[in-house]
């Protein structure tokens, strides 16, 4: 194994880590709900009176992180997304992605931080799952051929 | 505080919890599908910030929950949702197991795919597009299910 010194981050991505830990903990006790993205999304496909606001109020938070650094914080907060996936690989990507966190219940954030921030086994045994595949996919794609 | 004053407060609490979540992605770096891929490429040159960022997050939410579990409601007085379901069973595997080759393949989780969408990236709104349309995909396909199970007389 070796490490990609050129890309790795360990102060910024421990300290962006921190306050994803921090909005799990404000969400929790605060609104007493559970930072998960894929369920709070789902929720909205299955609406049901009185539960769209909070939804919705979380998911434009979210989206104007991206709008507010734009225009307001140093360089190293704004956005730079590489895409490398082709579209085709994009689409089939999202099905699986939209798919499989709800019919297993969550993603990164439901169980990989607030499940294992809870010693939930089914939340372990979920994320264990997702890496595992994340890690096979990737070698196969990018060694397989 | 009136009901409209509770239910004003609550908002601007998720908006603010979305705002913080938001920021934390972009600054931890898991907003870029590469450098996701990067972490996920564990024989090519590893980049293993993935890992710091998780061990932050747990870090503060190992605590945040050992806190939770001592009370019976939140700070704004409403129960505390702990989705205790403890079943290890084939939904959760298989489910995990297709969100993990969707996170392989584009390096796309549904936080960041959205936070993209939001900076206006062509390539994350379509990402997202097609994500939705894998939830509403479940939604049918729990309708169906439904619907057998409980038979119409």
């Amino acid at each position: 194994m070796n490490l990609d010194w050129a890309h790795f981050t360990p102060g910024s991505s421990l300290a962006g880590g921190l306050l994803i830990g921090l909005s799990v903990a404000a969400f929790l006790l605060l609104n007493g709900r559970v930072l998960g993205i894929s369920g709070i999304l789902g929720g909205l496909l299955r609406p049901i009176k009185g539960d769209l606001g909070w939804r919705l109020a979380f998911l434009l938070g979210l989206l104007a992180s991206a709008w507010l650094t734009a225009f307001f914080m140093p360089a190293n907060w704004v956005l730079s997304a590489r895409i490398d996936a082709s579209e085709g690989a994009l689409m089939l990507a999202g099905l699986l992605v939209g798919l499989g966190t709800r019919y297993g219940s969550g993603c990164t954030s439901g169980h990989g931080v607030c499940g294992l921030s809870r010693l939930s086994p089914r939340s372990m045994v979920a994320t264990l799952t997702f890496m595992l595949m994340g890690f096979l996919v990737v070698y196969v794609l990018k060694h397989g051929f | 505080m009136g009901f409209k004053g509770q239910k004003m407060k609550h908002r601007v609490s998720e908006f603010l919890v979305g705002l913080l979540f938001g920021l934390g992605l972009m600054l931890s770096g898991m907003t870029d599908p590469s450098k996701v891929l990067g972490f996920l490429d564990l024989f090519g040159a590893w980049d293993p910030s993935l890992a710091f960022v998780m061990g932050g997050a747990v870090g503060v939410g190992a605590l945040a929950y050992v806190f939770a579990k001592k009370k019976s409601t939140s700070f704004f007085g409403n129960a505390l949702d702990f989705s205790d379901s403890s079943d290890i069973d084939r939904p959760l595997v298989i489910g995990a197991a297709m969100f993990g080759a969707g996170w392989g393949l584009a390096g796309f989780c549904p936080g960041p795919a959205i936070v993209c969408m939001g900076s206006g990236q062509s390539k994350a709104i379509l990402f997202v597009v097609f994500m939705l349309l894998g939830m509403l995909l479940f939604e049918l396909l729990e309708f169906v299910r439904h619907q057998k199970r409980t038979p119409q007389a």
